[in-house]
């Protein structure tokens, strides 16, 4: 099947099957390989993207549903203010260590941020929850969260 | 002849000697139009360009450790540049040009803490002599900082750039002239220094081995037998070869080395890796399975129930006379632990890209020991490492996983199926949790007596752990200096092992994870049983003069009571220590350990609601020496380490085995841990005298008996085997 997706802004011709899932789409077909295969099981989160601004899991979305849907991945987030403050946030307390699974976190992030600004720590939690980072850099996920959305100024003290 | 003919830049090599020092020699005259508005190539880790751009080659595998950044902060310091000049490059694998690269053992900072500082300083040295030629004066009439040379008798400045190139032809001082700084005078040794990667990481720009992409590229996956040892009898590919997307399948045979070789398989080459991972359901494959008959979870606890019914096992240390101490002790403890086996799981599953050229292999590898691949594709596949170049790639986790290179065999062996082909070989998340090489489960019989004073007098364990061919297991053993060991008067360790097929191997903090668990939690029996506490009963062992106990083997370093004492007294103090429960349903719990060069003494704070643990705050006070090099990437590893422990305790992580079989398949059945369940972490540094160490590891082992002795002081329910599972009420 031949399909016009709409990524980041842009229109990307693609031919796959309509069960070939997104994830594998954008890294092997479009060479965008900003989006992580962590586990091919919706269990992990590295593969996070935005289809119409809801943070879904691309290794379970199949290219043949995505039809006119507007994806933005990790390569484009910087271009959204929430996504420019994120990634300010997430190099001032320098969340990362192997930093494979911060593509999906801050594209959870993202979404979390674009439908609740000023989350607490119990609404980054249960957004992030299906976000795993194996290196459990999670102290600083919150913290970063919280900088980014403005309730969190003090960049000095990493929690 | 032409002036700049003869006008010789050089290529200077850094080499590693032995003793850990490092002799710089120059070796490869470059002609001289290699030099035109090139960078000066001072040294193997560092070159200089003409606008003052410093280029520090990072050697060591990056696996989120913080290493590539961390490694060039130590040249950079000597160097005595501003930390904004430097650009960081990743070496490919040349362990004659960089000396040792692997990531293990948190041994990166004790082993390169001086070689580093040394590579900046000779650099320094030489930028000094060019100045100080071209001013004719002195080198020790100027001095330098944030790269540039000053003179103050004149009032002259110039920054390392306009030098750069001259100081390249210079001779290489030798390492007995190097001056160091003192600590005192660090400018980037000590900062906290955003990794130098992380950038790029927010942006999604390709930087892991998954996302390395060539021109004419196959995706491939490697369908291997369920068990390990199972050998491919037949295969009808017909089916898969037809799949869509799909290239080539092609059955290989291994080399029958189950643990260090190419194992059977067949190989499926598409268009996408999800076509091939898809063609592999129309594979018809039958394998010989029979190597793994008998290994279950079942037939192993049996062995061990049949093990501790038969004696103490093969004595591997006695101390004074255990048994009669036993029979005068006041207070007398009997135990037993076990642990499971448990994956590594790193988020980026096992990859390797590899092309296969006219005899020559070019691999780019995430792993941890590129030099362990090299040696197993020589074996497997009769490639020379001269043919090799390695490049390495940022790797998406290893905790010990990509020690082992079993993907990079694969990957070689497929490229080299396909000559001229580029291919890159990913496993699938199943994969990864069916082939790994497990942290080996074990099971330990613990005795131990106290005298009327409360002191220990006497221990002993009984381990019963896995071998191969007559051997521990890799990563099965429990070294005979292991505390208690050196601290208690009267002492045996003992040791019975079964036989596995199961591949095992390092998972970080290596024996101290499980280790640490049983000791610290008996003795944490023991000192409630003798009306103490543990950390009392640790203080009481490590009383007196501060004192060096060498280990008996000879390997390894000595044990410092009096860093072990200030650690514990440390957290003591942070985490106001009290065995009380401060909540009817909630206590701390205590746990030290000494692993890696590294004294971590944690206290964890949980509670106890319906059978549920939530753990609240976790207190840390180590020792890693005099100088924490990046403390923003320190605290990030320790975090990780006491999260990554309480994981193991917490989260249900237990690798189950059928007849070989691994049954876990995913993160369902092998669960990480999630940021709901993250409990405040307070870290405090113990600054001793001793040069830097490790972090990767040694901050996970206490973590996990501070949990199941915090688990007993609220419920009185002594928890002896991993994962935590309580009854319930």
């Amino acid at each position: 099947m031949k399909y016009q997706l709409h990524i980041n802004g842009q229109m990307h011709q693609v031919e796959a099957p309509p069960e070939m899932p997104l994830l594998w789409v954008l890294r092997d077909e479009l060479g965008m390989v900003g989006t992580k295969f962590g586990c091919g099981a919706g269990l992990c989160g590295a593969c996070t993207v935005h289809v119409n601004g809801n943070a879904q899991r691309s290794c379970q979305t199949p290219v043949g549903t995505v039809r006119d849907a507007k994806i933005t991945t990790i390569e484009h987030i910087g271009a959204t203010p929430v996504g420019a403050k994120l990634q300010d946030a997430w190099l001032k307390v320098d969340v990362m260590q192997c930093g494979y699974c911060q593509a999906g976190q801050i594209m959870s992030a993202a979404a979390l941020l674009a439908h609740t600004p000023r989350p607490s720590v119990d609404q980054i939690n249960s957004a992030m929850a299906g976000n795993v980072c194996r290196c459990a850099c999670y102290n600083r996920i919150q913290t970063a969260i919280q900088m980014a959305a403005g309730v969190h100024e003090d960049s000095n003290h990493v929690a | 002849m032409l002036p700049e003919a003869i006008n010789r830049r050089t290529l200077l090599k850094t080499a590693f000697v032995a003793g850990g020092g490092l002799a710089l020699e120059a070796i490869i005259p470059l002609p001289a139009w290699a030099r035109e508005a090139a960078p000066a190539t001072l040294s193997a880790f560092v070159s200089i360009a003409p606008d003052g751009i410093v280029t520090i080659v990072s050697k060591n595998p990056e696996i989120g450790q913080g290493i590539k950044t961390s490694l060039p902060m130590m040249i950079a310091e000597e160097l005595d540049c501003a930390w904004s000049q430097v650009r960081i490059e990743q070496a490919d694998v040349d362990p004659k040009r960089y000396g040792p690269q692997v990531a293990g053992g948190s041994t990166a900072t004790p082993t390169n803490w001086l070689p580093m500082r040394q590579a900046g300083a000779a650099a320094r040295a030489m930028l000094i002599q060019a100045a100080a030629t071209q001013w004719n004066v002195g080198t020790d009439e100027v001095t330098t900082a944030k790269g540039r040379i000053f003179h103050a008798g004149s009032g002259r400045s110039v920054g390392y750039g306009e030098v750069a190139s001259k100081a390249a032809g210079l001779p290489v001082p030798e390492v007995n002239t190097l001056r160091l700084k003192d600590p005192q005078q660090f400018t980037i040794i000590g900062q906290s220094v955003v990794g130098i990667d992380s950038p790029k990481i927010v942006k999604g720009k390709p930087i892991f081995g998954i996302d390395t992409r060539l021109p004419g590229m196959l995706y491939a996956v490697y369908e291997v037998a369920p068990v390990p040892g199972g050998r491919l009898l037949n295969a009808d590919i017909e089916a898969a070869k037809s799949a869509l997307g799909v290239k080539q399948v092609i059955p290989l045979t291994g080399n029958g080395d189950a643990d260090q070789g190419l194992a059977d398989g067949v190989a499926i080459l598409a268009t996408n890796w999800w076509f091939a991972n898809q063609a592999r359901k129309q594979l018809q494959v039958k394998w010989d399975l029979s190597a793994a008959q008998g290994h279950s979870n079942e037939a192993y606890q049996a062995k061990a129930d049949a093990a501790f019914s038969a004696g103490n096992g093969e004595e591997l240390r006695r101390d004074g006379d255990p048994s009669a101490q036993l029979a005068n002790a006041v207070h007398r403890v009997k135990a037993r632990y076990q642990y499971p086996f448990i994956a590594h799981a790193p988020m980026e599953p096992q990859n390797c890209t590899a092309l296969y050229k006219d005899g020559k292999l070019e691999l780019w590898a995430p792993t941890q020991a590129p030099g362990g691949g090299l040696n197993m594709i020589q074996k497997a596949l009769g490639i020379d490492p001269a043919n090799v170049t390695l490049h390495l790639t940022r790797m998406g986790g290893g905790f010990g996983r990509r020690l082992l290179n079993d993907f990079m065999v694969q990957a070689a062996a497929v490229a080299k199926a396909v000559p001229g082909t580029p291919i890159k070989l990913l496993w699938s998340r199943e994969d990864d949790m069916r082939r790994d090489y497990y942290r080996p489960g074990g099971w330990h019989d613990l005795e131990a007596g106290v005298d009327a004073d409360g002191k220990l007098r006497v221990f002993t364990d009984h381990l019963v752990t896995f071998s191969t061919d007559g051997k521990p297991a890799r990563a099965a053993d429990m070294g005979v200096s292991m505390i208690p060991a050196g601290l208690v008067e009267h002492l045996r360790y003992g040791r019975s092992m079964i036989p596995t097929v199961l591949r095992t191997g390092p998972l970080r903090a290596p024996s101290s994870n499980a280790l640490c668990f049983v000791s610290q939690s008996f003795l944490d029996e023991v000192a409630v049983a003798a009306g103490s506490d543990l950390p009392r009963l640790m203080l009481s062992l490590l009383e007196g003069e501060r004192r060096e106990i060498k280990p008996l083997d000879g390997r390894g370093p000595p044990f410092d009571t009096g860093r072990a004492r200030d650690v514990i007294e440390k957290v003591l103090q942070t985490a106001n220590w009290s065995r009380k429960p401060t909540q009817s349903n909630r206590a701390k719990g205590f746990g030290f350990y000494f692993c890696h060069q590294g004294y971590f003494a944690e206290v964890v704070e949980a509670s106890v609601t319906d059978g549920n643990i939530a753990v609240h705050h976790v207190w840390v006070a180590g020792d890693v020496g005099s100088q924490i090099v990046n403390p923003m990437g320190a605290e990030n590893q320790v975090r990780g380490a006491v999260i990554d422990g309480l994981a193991q305790a917490l989260a249900g992580q237990e690798i189950k085995v059928v007849e070989g079989v691994v049954q876990n398949s995913n993160l369902h059945d092998f669960p990480l841990a999630r940021i709901p369940s993250t409990p405040q972490i307070e870290i405090a540094w113990v600054k001793s005298e001793k040069p830097p160490t490790g972090l990767g590891e040694p901050a996970l082992p206490p973590v996990i008996p501070a949990l199941t002795n915090a688990i007993f002081a609220i419920t009185g329910h002594r928890v002896r085997s991993l994962p935590v599972q309580l009854k319930t009420a």
